[in-house]
């Protein structure tokens, strides 16, 4: 089922918790939302699920399908709502929990005590949690809870699932493993879901789209892939990945920070140029178009790559650098080696332009 | 390696020290209550009880608590569920409100119902008009008594909502559950331990009330006598045995409730051991 909100503000007394936004998200879509605490996401996610009313003051209007919901009850909504510690009623079994949103329907839509069990058994089933049916919250690790907190939420067969920092509060490994599971569980049952993270690895890895937010606006809307490839501002940008900054003045084509050097393409005066840390390469000596030396602070491998750390006394900021096994091998890095820096490509974003201007840079 | 207090003397001065004051202070009171009740043997204590006045005492006794218990584990239920669930202006101003029967003196609190519902009082001439009266009656003797112990079920329910949260309350209304249902199945069974510890403790204080029932009861023997002001009657009476025979009855009451209270208390621990 698809989600269309129009309109959509939000304010808790004076602050601005959401500047009026519009959203679609189409049905069996896996979106996002993406953003630093209090940029918004949870109370946009609230609002979605009715927990949170938008404000009155705006004809704003939300729309599951054709189905207008902006005054229709949470209870009444049909969704699921998976909870950031996931809130499952500690009293109650995991059979229990999972049953509940079946055993409270009213009476006359209530399946029979049969089928229920039938059909809680198939969502433990589903969630590989059927020997535990008896168990109580606290008796289960993190990720078996938020499992059971899956399985409840999609008892009642919603059309719109909705999750709440779904893994924020499980380890590395678990949370990889999850990650991989609701994605499949998502393809495979076809409801149309929206996630809430401060992760960019996992927004970036789980969605077919990714929002990203700050400040209780949307910056970009975007499949992932562009996403990283054209942040549409300098917020996206940074938020997405480590940064690199080189800032200096440009005179005749060439940037000069110290003892620093880079040859641009620029007007003259002030400006300031972003990298990634895959952009910069490592040389042992400088090149014709730039002349960027550093000292290598510490090298740590990290998975596929060797993450390096570069000073200057032209750098403010220490940068950061990912180079190849076999590079790092082939240039002997070790602290307080000294090195040229040169960008394979850098990005500028102006103050009134909005889009990036990348360059990639031939060598 | 010694912790502090650990050397042996130290521990068995304090010790001792504790023992001894329980024993001065605590038990031997409450010894010296059933001896007194005994002092000129069963027939003498069975008679003071079985006493037409000290019946009637009874049961006035037991009919306050049994409305001041219901009135309070509503309202306390209703009120914690307001100050924790809803934010709203006021609501800090409300909870120490709450807290008012607690701060002012019993005596206060009966004197101020005097003023307000006694024949004379703003309220009390109005109801005169139709015939009512709340004052020297039982209907005053539970108001006062609903007064002075309400803050006991929402007290104890509150600073375990408000820890709570209203996460499984929230979890519950997106699976479709009414209010109802929500309260039922999920908040009740979630404060059951602390509604019920609460409730003991209003027991305990209905049951014992003295200051503001002694202002607006009149202590006609009978009719608006309770257990406690019957005690200061009989002994005003040069009664001793029957003073202590009621006042026997009273303790047994408190022991019987502090019993209920270490059951309870032994429960919530075992549980927390089994999670």
């Amino acid at each position: 089922m698809s989600i269309r909100l129009t309109n959509i503000a939000k304010t808790f007394g004076r602050t601005t918790a959401l500047e009026p936004l519009d959203l679609n998200i189409a049905d069996g879509e896996l979106v996002g939302l993406l953003g630093p605490s209090g940029s918004g996401k949870t109370t946009l996610l609230r609002i979605i699920a009715g927990l949170e009313q938008p404000d009155r003051s705006r004809t704003g209007s939300i729309h599951f399908g054709e189905r207008d919901v902006t005054n229709v009850h949470v209870r009444d909504r049909r969704i699921g709502f998976v909870f950031q510690h996931y809130a499952l009623f500690r009293h109650m079994s995991v059979f229990d929990n999972v049953a509940f949103g079946l055993t409270a329907l009213p009476r006359r839509s209530r399946p029979s005590t049969g089928e229920i069990r039938t059909r809680v058994n198939r969502l433990l089933e589903m969630v590989r949690l059927e020997e535990f049916a008896n168990r109580y919250p606290a008796q289960l690790s993190g990720g078996q809870q938020q499992r059971v907190s899956l399985a409840r939420a999609l008892a009642l067969k919603p059309d719109v699932l909705l999750l709440d920092e779904p893994f924020g509060a499980l380890d590395a490994k678990v949370r990889q493993e999850l990650r991989r599971w609701l994605r499949h569980l998502h393809d495979e049952l076809g409801f149309t879901s929206v996630f809430v993270t401060h992760d960019q690895e996992e927004a970036l890895e789980l969605s077919d789209r990714v929002v990203v937010m700050s400040n209780g606006r949307i910056e970009q809307i975007d499949e992932p892939d562009t996403l990283y490839r054209h942040p549409a501002n300098r917020f996206v940008f940074e938020f997405l990945g480590d940064v690199n900054r080189l800032e200096g003045n440009v005179q005749d084509g060439e940037l000069t920070c110290g003892d620093a050097r880079l040859s641009v393409d620029l007007p003259d005066g002030h400006q300031e140029l972003l990298m990634r840390p895959h952009e910069l390469k490592l040389l042992e000596a400088q090149s014709p178009h730039s002349r960027l030396p550093v000292t290598v602070t510490s090298a740590s491998p990290i998975g596929a790559e060797v993450r390096v750390e570069l000073i200057a006394d032209w750098l403010p900021e220490p940068w950061q650098a990912t180079v190849r096994h076999a590079d790092f091998e082939r240039l002997h890095i070790k602290r307080g080696q000294r090195l040229f820096v040169e960008p394979r490509r850098w990005h500028r974003f102006g103050n009134a332009e909005t889009h990036d201007q990348e360059v990639e840079i031939l060598s | 390696m010694q912790r502090i207090g650990d050397a042996p003397r130290t521990r068995r001065l304090l010790i001792g020290l504790a023992v001894a004051l329980s024993a001065l202070f605590l038990l031997l009171p409450l010894i010296a209550i059933f001896a007194q009740a005994f002092t000129e043997g069963i027939d003498v204590f069975w008679n003071n009880l079985s006493d037409e006045y000290t019946l009637a005492a009874i049961g006035l006794t037991l009919l306050v608590t049994a409305l001041t218990i219901p009135v309070n584990l509503v309202f306390g239920v209703f009120l914690a569920w307001l100050v924790t669930r809803f934010e709203f202006p006021g609501r800090r101003l409300l909870q120490t409100l709450i807290d008012i029967p607690f701060a002012v003196s019993p005596v206060v609190a009966g004197l101020i119902y005097l003023l307000l519902y006694g024949s004379s009082g703003w309220v009390g001439s109005w109801l005169d008009g139709y015939d009512i009266q709340l004052m020297f009656a039982w209907p005053g003797i539970v108001l006062v008594t609903i007064f002075v112990t309400c803050p006991f079920v929402a007290r104890e329910l509150i600073p375990l909502m408000q820890a709570q949260g209203s996460r499984e309350e929230e979890a519950a209304v997106t699976l479709g559950a009414s209010g109802w249902t929500i309260f039922r199945r999920v908040t009740l069974p979630n404060i059951k331990w602390a509604l019920l510890y609460g409730v003991i403790l209003t027991n305990a204080r209905a049951v014992g009330e003295f200051g503001a029932v002694s202002v607006v009861s009149g202590s006609i023997r009978g009719e608006t006598n309770t257990l406690p002001l019957h005690v200061e009657l009989l002994y005003q009476d040069y009664n001793t045995v029957g003073a202590f025979t009621a006042a026997a009855l009273l303790a047994l009451i408190a022991l019987f409730t502090l019993a209920a209270k270490a059951g309870l208390e032994w429960r919530a621990t075992r549980r927390e051991q089994f999670r």
